[in-house]
């Protein structure tokens, strides 16, 4: 047994170092935002936002970055959207339907977990490879298609983690109002929604934020697409591709988008937690 | 279908010839991989009467009480072997139809669970979803179970209010309301009271012995003062198989079996 003394010298250096990896995180997370600020604010002007980028935008100095903007919103709303409408169903099936700790229920826990994982660039490649196939050019559709494959697990993994926090007698309750299982699904459901908002969230944060997925399929383009069969720029491959030019205008577009795409996090950030905190009123 | 007048003409409805026991299981055995947890169960649970299941923890009296609305095959490597007769009719059978037997069982859990909506949206989910549509109808059930419950007055200000504002003890009489509003013929609790303070499980055990004279209750307890308080009948169980059954005093004051004995003695924990 270490004395008392030991003890508590244990304690104070366990607390050091918890104090100091707070400093650390907080401290970068200021520098990166901070840098984010001071490089991008000045660019972030009216036309920024209001336009597309004007004679090219690799060399043109004018206009601004709202091909991107838009393009990131489509991308990442419809992938999101499809994400959630594929994954859910799969969720509540793998929760609901197939009985827990079967060969189905954890092999496809084993599969989700394995899909999660995967770099969103082999997403990328495995999809470019089918739309050359296909003889699809790179275009808003190829991206969406390809981001909403990269978000399905996420939304799976998380909505499957939720409904995992259920208590069984929840559900044992519902069944024995002789509620079907799909109505006991609608009641989970409910039970867990301002959690979904949260891994809706989350979905959309990687959708939108993503590079290597949407780098070979979705193209890149100064005009903001009207359909789905055109390439459209995304605000992250708008940061990648004009960070590197020699020309400070384009550069400036490379940050101003760098801080779009953190303020549109940040909104939805604030948005998911307002709804959470209106929705938790029915929580157990 | 809910009518105003099926409610009320319940208890005629209700009742089964006294001859004919309400539940009858026989040969009941219970697996969970590969655990023998029920053993050769037999047991007749009369009508319009309270039984109590006690033993000690571990014993099976949830699994036991599982098996009568089918909630127990609900897990994986579950296997029930046997019957369980409900008016006769075999709910393991091949025509059994899982989410009309747990209609006819009312399922009062430990916790409170009410479902995440309104105070009136609880009560009236039973009967929606089995197609109650009408809002008058609703109305009426809404209240008559509120009242059923003794909560009506304390609730009728607020029924849009959400259910998870009351506090545990009415939370649990709503939930007992939710489960009387979809007409089950079986009350089946698991330990109902053990998350309640004093008063509001005398509230519940109360309105339990009131609901008898219509329905058969089942309840799990480990508390045998409860026991004694409000069953007819009670089922001991040990290490998975039914040691004795009979009538509350009997079992209570007179137990035949030597491990009953050390039981109600309080030797066995
Ligand atoms: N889903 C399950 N998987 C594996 N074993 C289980 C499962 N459910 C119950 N058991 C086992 O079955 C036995 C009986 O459990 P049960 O819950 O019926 O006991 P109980 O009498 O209700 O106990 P308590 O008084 O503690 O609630 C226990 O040994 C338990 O470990
Ligand atoms: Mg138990």
């Amino acid at each position: 047994m270490a004395s008392i003394k030991t003890r508590l010298r244990r304690e104070k250096i366990a607390k050091i170092m918890m104090q100091l990896s707070g400093i650390l995180i907080t401290g970068s997370l200021f520098f990166i935002v901070g840098t984010i600020l001071f490089k991008g604010f000045p660019y972030l002007t009216w036309e920024m936002i209001s336009q597309v980028p004007q004679g090219g935008f690799y060399i043109g100095k004018e206009g601004g970055i709202l091909n991107a903007i838009i393009g990131s919103l489509y991308l990442g709303l419809a992938s999101t959207f499809l994400a959630a409408l594929i994954g859910l169903p799969v969720a509540i099936y793998l929760n609901i339907y197939v009985k827990s700790g079967s060969f189905l229920a954890r092999s496809s826990k084993l599969l989700f977990d394995v899909l999660f994982g995967v770099p969103s660039i082999v997403y990328g490649a495995i999809a470019f490879s089918i739309m050359i196939w296909m003889g699809i050019r790179a275009s808003l559709l190829g991206g969406i298609i390809t981001v909403t494959l990269l978000t399905i697990p996420i939304v799976v993994r998380t909505i499957d983690e939720l409904l995992k926090t259920i208590p069984v007698d929840l559900k044992h309750v519902t069944q024995s109002l002789g509620a079907t299982k799909w109505e006991v699904a609608k009641i989970l459901l409910l039970h867990i929604k301002p959690g979904i908002f949260t891994a809706l969230l989350l979905a959309f944060g990687r959708a939108i934020g993503d590079v290597a997925g949407v780098l070979l399929t979705a193209g890149f383009s100064d005009n903001i697409p009207k359909y789905l069969d055109e390439p459209a720029a995304t605000l992250p491959l708008a940061i990648f591709f004009q960070l590197s030019s020699p020309i400070p205008e384009v550069q400036g577009r490379a940050y101003a988008s760098a801080l779009i795409l953190t303020l549109i996090i940040l909104i939805i950030v604030i948005c998911t937690h307002y709804l959470a905190s209106k929705q938790r009123k029915h929580k157990i | 279908m809910h009518t105003l007048s099926s409610i009320e003409t319940k208890k005629t409805q209700n009742i089964v010839m006294p001859s004919i026991p309400h539940i009858r299981i026989e040969n009941l055995n219970v697996t969970i991989d590969g655990r023998h947890i029920l053993k050769n169960i037999n047991l007749d649970i009369p009508n319009n009467s309270i039984t109590s299941i006690i033993g000690p923890s571990g014993c099976g009296k949830t699994t036991l009480l599982k098996t009568l609305n089918r909630l127990v095959d609900d897990a994986k490597g579950v296997e029930v072997n046997g019957s369980v007769l409900v008016n006769g009719e075999d709910i393991y059978g091949k025509d059994a139809e899982v989410t009309h037997i747990r209609k006819q069982m009312g399922l009062l859990s430990q916790k409170p669970f009410p479902l995440p909506m309104s105070i009136f949206d609880n009560v009236a989910y039973g009967p929606r979803i089995h197609g109650t549509r009408n809002k008058k109808v609703l109305n009426s059930i809404v209240e008559l179970q509120l009242r059923n419950v003794g909560l009506w007055d304390e609730v009728k200000d607020r029924l849009h209010a959400s259910a998870t504002q009351l506090s545990i003890g009415q939370q649990q009489r709503l939930c007992l309301a939710r489960g009387l509003a979809v007409e089950p013929e079986i009350i089946l609790g698991d330990e109902s009271t053990s998350a309640l303070d004093p008063i509001s499980t005398q509230t519940i055990e109360n309105l339990l012995v009131e609901l008898k004279d219509r329905y058969t209750i089942v309840l799990v307890t480990h508390i045998l003062r409860q026991a004694r308080r409000v069953s007819d009948y009670i089922v001991f169980v040990y290490n998975g198989e039914i040691v004795e059954f009979g009538k509350s005093e009997d079992i209570l004051l007179n137990p035949q079996h030597e491990l009953t004995q050390q039981y109600v003695k309080g030797f066995i924990a």
